[in-house]
């Protein structure tokens, strides 16, 4: 390999003070500097950091962000989400193409631009959307094609140095529809870390609890007993991770918390470290999100200025505290809380076995609490204001709001901050709606509810939800998405089990069968119990849920499936006629019929 | 607390401090179906045939901790078409040649499907193309035939401390990777190391001893798999 790569590599790799678990951020900054990261690249670092070759391929080989071939000087990576094809990608998807004169997953000739896929990039209130190199563009119309090809071949306006100066809002539109009490209300900055400063961890614990939180990104657990664990736990270190790696196709709130309330992010950190105990807190963020890296640090920064984090916080003795910033690099999985762990540590985002659970066993084997983005705030609002505020908001079992990511057909898709316990009829009204054929409530992992059920709430009792949103008008082809939410949960799944990695490619199959009209009520029924298979023994929450598109359309839209099954007879799983045609133009001749 | 009782199908069994539910249920000669667990090596709970329900809810039962008072299911009905589902899909998944595979009789993943009662798969053929390494003298590596179980990265990484293996992509383009920029003839892959005998299909085989025992007379010719867990007690 050429000594200069060899030489970048081992600056890179210094500049992490050797560390293997900085792995990702080795290898997004070699493949920031070079390109792509080869095999030679690979061995390089492999050897610089003393580790086999085949630890370093099996974390690079993970991230959709850490190509392996070469690429353009310049990538585009067009959304294919859902909400961006109901929205016209494809017509921008050809424009690129006609512009360029190449097909998606390609490069032009003079190696300036290549062309890629990306899932769900958290721009479903703005689609059609691309990230061109790291920059976010949005709602983008076939005819401004030529206009972004020429500024990219111009150079400066896509260019990744530019994105720690920027503000965030201006690259995106933010959308914040509905400002609710907890997440989007005016703070003071250090309210609530002085408010736990003057408490015990304990006492700051025993408030969180109090206030009834629970997690929110979509499994409900009570956000006090979840630190309790943590800080009882025995460990050198403790830490606070926060998980903003928000990947469920169609949410996006996180996004906008992080471009309109990070102080409050940072607040609820701190809060948390010093209630369970920890230096450090780490702030995981996907990777689509580099663009609001520059900004964040910033915030950070002034935080530093005003004692609000590092040595002796709110001039309290021993408080001490700072948050690093970690970038992901393109995987949903991550954002299942020991995926990210294993990430943050430098490995390939594969869950963990649980027991043991990151609250006694976590980053570098430390006690550690993986906590969502809007939970963190939240946690800071209690402090600032009390439990019993914070209490009167919501139901008995679902206390304070919810920020809900919309999009799909609706008139005013953005993110919706709402009490928790708000039927989906008031929500539809709210974002302007009409009559639609079905809502995906928590994304594609989630229920895809019709509209007898519009009547249900969202709420941890009823229906949960992460805060992804996406409305169906009675134009969709309900099971064409279907197939593409099942695509993603394919493309996106570890591989580590069996049920989810060759269960989920096994029911896009049949699926495919239906959709082509050759499913029988026979194949209706396997496809429900191989899609329990999956859900009932899959190793984590991704595989638990990678058949719900499946199983809550089944449930909730059986006749759509059942008009494309016309018989109860086996149809045989390919066209017996297509497999032989070759065979017979061959042959010159139909095959002898067996007699009876 | 030394000693820690937990119920397997009605069995009231004990476990030691730190066991799973997997080694408990050896230890009580009670077979739970498994085939990314080996006794030798720290579990991976990829495969899942080894799900069982503790207290109701599916668990792996080589990487679950046995605890006081656990009720576990695992010999129903219900588990049996999971498992067999699980088999089934692997089976699909790769591209299973068991009439002519020199591991036939000796393949686990064959002897689960016959003790699940298996005839035929009911899914749908994946029919991946996949390529065959057969460069190194004395061993190859047919991925067509791999369940991704990682035992031979377990293995060779934990006894053999060689690394010779490892994992490479994500989902469905999951496959067994080597450490190598080249191919397995490149490693230091040796005959003797357990990596190279301890795949539980004909995905990594040792060259020239594949038919010293013919066809019939081989390990699960003779008995299904798990009897040797079910009659040691």
């Amino acid at each position: 390999m050429a000594k200069d790569q060899s030489s970048t590599i081992k600056e890179i790799i210094t500049e992490f003070g050797n560390d293997r678990h900085r792995l990702m951020d080795i290898a997004l900054k070699v493949q920031s500097q070079l390109g792509y990261i080869s095999e030679d690249n690979m061995e390089a670092i492999a050897q610089t950091l003393g580790i086999p070759l085949v630890e370093v391929r099996d974390m690079v080989s993970f991230y959709s962000f850490l190509p392996r071939e070469k690429e353009g000087k310049n990538v585009i990576h067009l959304c294919n989400a859902v909400v961006e094809k109901m929205h016209g990608m494809d017509l921008v998807a050809k424009a690129f193409e006609k512009n360029l004169d190449i097909p998606f997953g390609s490069t032009t000739e003079d190696k300036k631009i290549t062309l890629k896929y990306t899932p769900c990039m958290g721009m479903s209130d703005q689609p059609p959307s691309a990230l061109i190199n790291c920059i976010p563009v949005t709602k983008i119309c076939p005819e401004d094609v030529p206009g972004i090809i020429e500024d990219i071949i111009k150079g400066s306006k896509y260019s990744c140095e530019k994105r720690a100066s920027s503000i965030p809002a201006a690259q995106v539109e933010t959308n914040l529809m509905k400002e609710g009490e907890v997440i989007f209300s005016p703070m003071e900055r250090g309210a609530a870390v002085r408010s736990a400063a003057i408490r015990t961890p304990d006492e700051v614990i025993d408030e969180i609890t109090s206030s009834g939180l629970r997690g929110r990104g979509g499994a409900g657990f009570p956000t006090g007993m979840k630190w309790g664990f943590c800080r009882k736990a025995k460990g050198d270190d403790h830490y606070i991770i926060c998980n903003a790696d928000e990947g469920e196709p169609g949410t996006f709130k996180d996004r906008v918390i992080l471009t309109e309330a990070p102080d409050l992010l940072f607040e609820g950190m701190t809060v948390a470290g010093y209630a369970l105990g920890a230096k450090e807190g780490l702030l995981y963020l996907r990777g689509e999100y580099a663009y609001l890296l520059g900004y964040l640090e910033q915030i950070l920064e002034s935080r530093r200025h005003l004692g609000l984090l590092g040595k002796n916080i709110v001039a309290k003795e021993g408080f001490d505290f700072d948050i690093r910033i970690q970038l992901g690099a393109g995987a949903y999985i991550c954002g299942e809380e020991s995926s990210l762990i294993e990430s943050l540590e430098g490995k390939r985002g594969a869950p963990r076995h649980r027991p043991p659970f990151p609250v006694t066993d976590g980053y570098m084997h430390q006690p550690t609490s993986v906590n969502n983005v809007e939970t963190l705030c939240c946690a800071a609002r209690v402090l600032e204001k009390g439990a019993d505020w914070f209490k009167q908001l919501g139901t008995k079992d679902s206390t304070g709001t919810k920020a809900l990511s919309v999009s799909g057909d609706c008139k005013h898709p953005g993110v919706y901050e709402i009490e928790l316990g708000i039927a989906i009829n008031d929500l539809l009204e709210m974002v302007g709606t009409d009559h639609p054929q079905a809502v995906q409530i928590g994304g594609p992992s989630g229920n895809c509810v019709a509209p007898k059920d519009f009547g249900r709430k969202i709420c941890f009792e009823d229906i949960a939800t992460g805060g992804s949103v996406i409305v169906f008008g009675k134009k969709r082809n309900l099971l064409e998405i279907v197939k593409e939410f099942t695509e993603f949960f394919n493309d996106e799944s570890c591989g580590w089990c069996t049920p989810c990695r060759a269960g989920t490619t096994i029911i896009l199959k049949m699926l495919d069968k239906i959709l082509e009209g050759r499913g029988s009520m026979q194949d209706l029924e396997m496809l429900k119990k191989v899609g329990n298979t999956i859900k009932t023994m899959s190793r984590c929450g991704l595989g638990q849920s990678a058949a719900n598109p499946i199983l809550t359309t089944l449930q909730n839209f059986r006749n759509l499936y059942e008009d494309l099954c016309k018989t109860d007879e086996y149809i045989p799983p390919f066209d017996y006629e297509k497999a032989i045609s070759v065979g017979v133009e061959i042959a010159g001749r139909d095959p002898v019929e067996e007699e009876e | 607390m030394d000693k820690i009782a937990i119920i397997i199908d009605g069995k009231e069994v004990e476990a030691k401090a730190g066991q799973t539910i997997m080694e408990t249920a050896i230890a009580a000669g009670i077979y739970i179906p498994h085939l990314c667990y080996q006794e030798e090596l720290a579990p991976g709970g990829h495969c899942r045939v080894c799900t069982v329900l503790v207290n109701g809810r599916p668990q792996s039962s080589c990487t679950h901790p046995a605890a006081e008072g656990m009720v576990i299911d695992n010999d129903t009905p219900e588990l049996l078409e999971e498992r067999r589902r699980i088999i089934e899909m692997l089976f699909v998944e790769g591209n299973h040649i068991c009439p002519f595979c020199e591991k036939q009789g000796n393949c686990e993943l064959q002897a689960l499907a016959y003790r699940f009662g298996m005839i035929v798969p009911t899914l749908p053929y994946l029919h991946r193309k996949i390529e065959v390494d057969a460069t190194h003298p004395d061993v190859f590596i047919d991925r067509n035939r791999c369940v991704l179980c990682g035992r031979c990265i377990r293995a060779s990484r934990d006894v053999d401390g060689k690394n010779v293996f490892g994992f490479e992509g994500r989902g469905p383009q999951k496959s067994i990777a080597l450490n190598t920029k080249g191919a397995l003839s490149d490693t230091q892959l040796d005959a003797a190391d357990k990596a190279a005998s301890i795949c539980p299909t004909g995905s990594i085989v040792v060259k020239r001893v594949g038919y010293a025992i013919p066809y019939g007379k081989r390990k699960f010719d003779k008995e299904p798999i798990g009897s040797e867990i079910e009659k040691a007690k």
